[in-house]
């Protein structure tokens, strides 16, 4: 099926989504419209436009492609699914998340994976390919969250110039789960609260599938990612915040 | 009818700028464009537009934009005037009627200059003169209030969707080579005209999108500089503080940025040594001016604008380009609802300015 977004307000468009009996939804010329398959499961979403904010939200086992950049709080509290962004996204994307995965071709904003969380089978991931802005991982409670730091021309600012792979306050708060990120990281300064090293092969060989669904999505080289360095960042168990902000 | 707690309406105020470098024409019509995929932002009470270069007739002459509660108010305002400018046209604002705008004011328009015996003695210049004058109007003349005051540029502003105040004031009819606009939904204030974005003071107009939980602190330090806060807004304390640092102060744009959404200290401590120390420097001495609180914010004047999000970035905006137009939202939709061919999108950092000024404004400074 498919659907002109156009002027269609998000009640209108996300009304046409769930009367749809089709198992295939295409959306073409998405503008700004919000919640776009929030809480839905068992569709095949592909949007083209720009899709607005609270893509996927509650979302609970579609697959969403957005063929271009998406706005903020793309899987804001995702349950089950999968969404794959061929662009960049905006602020606090995967807030809360606690399952299925998003991978992103280019650039991620602010709070990438906030109070991201893990239980058991629900394991969610963010694989970001380019960069991502300031609290990434903040107040992380579990699952993996990935920064590839590449499509260079995709991660320079307004003047042109390189930026760092994550910018300040990566892993604030940061409790439970996963980062990994590739490349140099010596320039990123982070809390005492968290424990950082090189991963070990078979730290890289744990994200290997999310890797090669990567490189199927968007078409980079496997081996050239496999062989990359990675920075794994978890909670430092020894130094928790015990006693940060009250003395009980 | 549901009361207060039996809806949800999903909010947060809607910003937008455009602005060409190369001075070309821009139609209002643009950048109402822009407001309307972000109409969810806003909630009917309070939208606005500034425009620059749009009197170009008159572009000597400051343009005073004045809603009047009543024909005594615009009497008494009027003879004011008359007292302290050459008035050279007044005229009502053109409106279409509506049924979207309603509970309308007297709206008028002024082209005026001071008159030159009053500023010899009381012995300032121009602009000074004539933001005293704005604020004389603003605090004491009952029923009058002046939402617009610079050279070549005007404030449209009203109570309602700013799609629809964008068609109230036929702004389709004005063109200009820089537009800001502003979608609201306020927060701690009822919501009426004067209190509408963008907010104005000379050709300074701020539109925003936020909440700043450093008002009473900013409001307390800018009022001792003869600045008054007569409507308990956010906005327009923050156009306040940017007359103070860049036309009182003569801070540059970046060093008003370094004021009012200054790096944590940590962040500060890490910086190159000759940057930390300007950066300490600014902190220390306006730390009354530092606004905390998330806010994302346009600030228009003559030759220019600048973009800041608070240094937390707790709001969103991105940025754009095509050729030598720049764009400026608070969503991506409501760029390519102006220009669907952009390139160069960004999203400045939290406390980066992102400043686009015109091709002849930068060959004079």
């Amino acid at each position: 099926m498919v659907i002109n977004a156009g002027s269609l307000t998000f009640q209108q468009l996300n009304d046409a989504i769930r009367k749809s009996q089709d198992q295939d939804i295409y959306i073409k010329n998405a503008l700004g419209q919000r919640f776009i398959a929030a809480g839905l499961g068992g569709r095949n979403l592909t949007i083209d436009g720009v899709p607005g904010n609270a893509l996927g939200a509650y979302l609970n086992g579609c697959n969403i492609t957005v063929n271009g950049n998406a706005q903020d709080a793309v899987g804001d509290t995702m349950n089950d699914g999968e969404i794959v962004v061929h662009g960049n996204i905006g602020d606090a994307a995967g807030y809360a998340m606690r399952g299925g995965a998003m991978y992103i071709e280019g650039n991620a904003g602010y709070r990438a994976g906030i109070h991201m969380k893990a239980y058991r089978e629900k394991q969610p991931v963010i694989v970001i390919g380019g960069r991502a802005g300031s609290f990434i991982g903040e107040y992380q409670a579990g699952g993996t969250i990935i920064v590839l730091g590449m499509n260079p021309k995709l991660a320079s600012d307004a003047h042109g110039a390189q930026q760092e792979i994550v910018h300040n306050f990566a892993c604030t708060g940061m409790h439970g789960g996963r980062m990994f990120l590739r490349g140099d990281t010596s320039m990123v300064r982070f809390p005492d609260q968290v424990t950082t090293k090189t991963a070990s092969e078979q730290d890289v060989e744990s994200i290997r599938p999310y890797l090669e669904r990567f490189c199927f999505l968007f078409g980079h080289d496997l081996d050239t990612l496999l062989s990359s360095q990675y920075t794994l960042i978890t909670p430092n168990s020894e130094n928790p915040y015990k006693e940060l902000y009250v003395a009980n | 009818m549901e009361l207060e707690g039996q809806v949800r309406i999903p909010s947060g105020c809607a910003i937008s700028a455009v602005v060409s470098k190369d001075l070309r024409p821009i139609s209002g019509e643009t950048v109402i464009k822009s407001m309307i995929p972000m109409h969810d932002r806003s909630n009917g009470l309070g939208g606005g537009f500034a425009g620059y270069g749009i009197y170009p007739d008159y572009k000597d002459f400051y343009a005073f934009h004045i809603f009047y509660d009543s024909r005594k108010a615009q009497e008494e305002c009027e003879k004011y005037l008359k007292d302290h400018f050459e008035i050279v046209q007044a005229e009502t604002i053109p409106t279409r009627k509506i049924p979207e705008i309603n509970d309308v004011p007297l709206i008028w328009r002024y082209f005026i200059i001071p008159l030159t015996s009053q500023m010899l003695r009381l012995q300032v210049d121009e602009k000074e003169y004539t933001a005293r004058c704005v604020m004389y109007i603003n605090v004491h003349l009952d029923g009058a209030f002046v939402f617009s005051s610079g050279k070549n540029m005007g404030i449209f502003k009203a109570v309602g969707f700013p799609e629809d105040v964008g068609r109230f004031y036929q702004l389709d009819d004005y063109e200009g080579y820089e537009w800001t606009a502003h979608g609201r939904y306020p927060t701690n204030t009822p919501g009426w005209w004067g209190g509408a974005h963008p907010f104005g003071l000379l050709d300074y107009s701020v539109v925003h999108n936020g909440e700043i939980s450093s008002y009473d602190a900013n409001r307390r330090f800018i009022e001792m500089f003869g600045y008054k806060c007569t409507l308990q807004t956010d906005t327009e304390v923050i156009t306040y503080i940017a007359d103070y640092l860049l036309r009182k102060q003569k801070l540059s744009l970046k060093e008003m940025s370094s004021v009012i959404a200054a790096s944590f200290w940590d962040t500060i401590d890490h910086k190159d040594p000759q940057e930390a120390k300007v950066q300490t420097y600014l902190r220390k001495i306006y730390s009354s001016l530092l606004i905390t609180g998330p806010f994302s914010i346009i600030l228009g004047f003559n030759g220019g604008l600048m973009a800041l999000n608070d240094r937390l970035k707790l709001r969103s905006m991105v940025t754009a380009r095509k050729g030598n137009t720049v764009y400026i939202a608070s969503e991506e939709a409501a760029i390519r609802a102006m220009e669907p061919d952009v390139t160069n999108l960004y999203a400045p950092a939290g406390g980066e300015p992102f400043i686009v000024l015109t091709d002849e404004y930068e060959k004079e400074v």
